[in-house]
């Protein structure tokens, strides 16, 4: 992402516009000489960050969505910007429930990037249902390990 | 792959309670999963928990906990099952550097934490650099890919809150894009690094060492200047200023005449982008390894036995009355195969090798390799005992790190729900 020797010639105009930047940073330094004091007394500064936060969000990106064939039992799932990190441990949370028959993960290319989950059940629930038990099953678990690693933590501190 | 339970014999009204559960009868309990034997009256999981190293092979790797797999035994996901089979302990906890175990968990859920914290965790890194002029040596690209891969340390509360992702600009009604319409103080720290290499008039005639012989020969990650913009002061001011975590960095080298003058745009990214913004040098992990000696290694014997292992693992003890008295029945194998011929040649009171510390080992597999012990020693690895070593570049503390892995991870499943819950009802 840096400029190239070539692109020097564009940085001209990215100079001038670096320059007003600056202008601007100028302007904003003295606000921020009085704005600290109103964040320190609201001692909110993240209202303020919520706000622009706001003005930044991306619109909202369907991600998982389900392959044609599909049964209510016997679902493939195609789940996007998703990798191993995620496919592996819901497979594995998946298979812990008895109602599921079968699960598995593929990422069909390594340059695209999606990752298909498989999931059959049995008649006692359906496919979707095993994939909102298996995340549901994931955090809870997240904040289990979090808990204990926390309280080790403490202890080692306390003993060292 | 029967795997006994050292643990105290457990009382016959518990017996009875465990084998009706086996036959169906009692609620759920994931720690009822054993197998009675009458015949030598002791329990045992059929499942196995350990990874088998052989001297040419490695066997039994992957987790087969699941429902339906082993005869009378549950295994279905129960968070409380899980809460009581989970364990971390710590070994180590620097700043910069982190090691502890995890027990009870699957290695996908091991594995998870590891590649959040390479690649998913942010930091912030030099991503944009303005060269106004550069006559070193060094070409624009090396010396902007140089600067990129400096770590950097900042106040955390400004780091990991005040600042946000930065996005570049789209473009306007005719094609250009303003490289700057989406700087702003929240998601951009500048950098400024502006030096020039001089004769040091003060230098000895006859000095050779160019670093004395002229100023700024070598530029250094410490000669970056810090440039606070708008809020940035807040956070980031004094021991909390935007700095490379190490001074030291050499960026380049100069001689007199040659001058770099630059400015660095530093943004938050996650290592799946770039390696640049992994927040960690190393994060790793190794299963415990596990030696199993299955007849006694005594006398002389034993002490080569220990040179087989780095040193602690294999430690000493006499032979206890007990196992001495044992006869010597020649040609006789055990159930799992290994001869118990050997068990014979002990004397009360000889030196016997016993496993002192596994973690200290390596899993070399030297002890196979002689004739005398390949029989009497199994080698494997715990399954589900994971030890983590995690190293800082400096941004975050290791620690700090491994929750915020969790987190992300939560994060994932979170977010995951709401697109499925979208998919059900869009």
């Amino acid at each position: 992402m840096s400029p190239s020797r070539a692109d020097l010639k564009e940085n001209e105009d990215a100079s001038s516009s670096a320059s007003s930047l600056a202008a601007e940073e100028n302007a904003t330094m003295e606000d921020a000489q009085r704005e600290p004091v109103e964040a320190e007394v609201e001692g909110d500064v993240e209202m303020e960050d919520g706000e622009e936060d706001e003005d930044e969000e991306e619109e909202y990106v369907q991600r998982i969505r389900l392959l044609p064939g599909s049964t209510e039992h016997a679902a493939s799932f195609e789940i996007l910007h998703e990798g191993h990190t995620l496919g592996n441990v819901l497979r594995y949370i998946i298979i812990k429930n008895p109602d599921v028959e079968f699960c598995a993960y593929d990422i069909p290319h390594p340059s695209e990037p999606k990752m298909n989950l498989r999931i059959q059940t049995f008649e006692t629930t359906t496919a979707t249902e095993a994939l909102q038990k298996g995340l549901k099953d994931l955090e809870e678990s997240c904040d289990v390990i979090a808990e204990k690693f926390t309280k080790a933590r403490e202890d080692f501190s306390g003993t060292a | 792959m029967a795997r006994e339970i050292n643990w105290k014999q457990p009382s016959e009204e518990e017996l009875q309670k465990r084998l009706s559960f086996q036959s169906g009868g009692a609620e759920l309990d994931s720690s009822l999963l054993l197998q009675y034997s009458p015949r030598n009256k002791k329990l045992t999981l059929l499942s196995s928990q350990t990874v088998s190293v052989n001297s040419e092979t490695v066997t039994n790797i992957t987790n087969t906990l699941y429902p339906y797999h082993w005869p009378g035994e549950n295994h279905a996901w129960d968070i409380n099952a899980f809460r009581d089979g989970l364990d971390v302990q710590f070994h180590h906890n620097a700043p910069l550097e982190c090691s502890f175990s995890l027990l009870g968990v699957d290695a996908s859920i091991a594995n998870a934490i590891r590649r959040i914290l390479i690649a998913e965790i942010p930091t912030l890194a030099i991503e944009h650099v303005l060269v106004e002029d550069n006559s070193s040596v060094v070409v624009d690209e090396v010396l902007s890919h140089r600067l990129g891969l400096i770590p950097f340390k900042g106040g955390k509360r400004g780091l990991q809150d005040f600042l946000k992702w930065w996005k570049p600009g789209k473009p306007d009604a005719l094609g250009y894009t303003d490289p700057f319409s989406t700087t702003f103080d929240y998601n951009t720290v500048k950098l400024v690094l502006n030096i020039e290499c001089t004769h040091n008039d003060d230098a000895d005639p006859n000095e050779t060492d160019p670093r004395k012989k002229y100023n700024h020969a070598h530029v250094y990650a410490k000669d970056l200047e810090f440039v606070p913009l708008g809020r940035q002061s807040l956070f980031f001011s004094g021991e909390d200023a935007i700095a490379p975590f190490n001074p030291d960095i050499l960026i380049a080298k100069m001689r007199p005449g040659q001058r770099i003058d630059l400015e660095c745009h530093m943004h938050k990214g996650i290592g799946a982008d770039h390696a640049k913004f992994s927040p960690v040098a190393t994060a790793s992990y190794r299963l415990l390894p596990k030696i199993d000696i299955t007849a006694p290694i005594v006398g002389a014997d034993a002490e080569k036995f220990a040179r087989c292992f780095p040193p602690g693992v294999i430690g000493f003890e006499k032979v206890p009355k007990a196992l001495a008295k044992r006869k010597h029945v020649a040609g006789r194998v055990s159930r799992e195969g290994m001869p118990v011929e050997s068990q014979a040649y002990k004397k009360e009171g000889e030196k016997m090798a016993v496993v002192k510390n596994p973690m200290k080992d390596t899993v070399s597999r030297e002890c196979l390799r002689h004739e005398e012990f390949k029989e009497k020693v199994k080698l494997g690895r715990q399954m589900d005992h994971f030890i983590f070593s995690v190293e800082s570049t400096g941004q975050w503390d290791a620690d700090e790190l491994v929750l915020e892995a969790l987190k992300t991870l939560k994060q994932k499943a979170i977010k995951m729900q709401e697109q499925v819950q979208n998919m059900i009802t869009g």
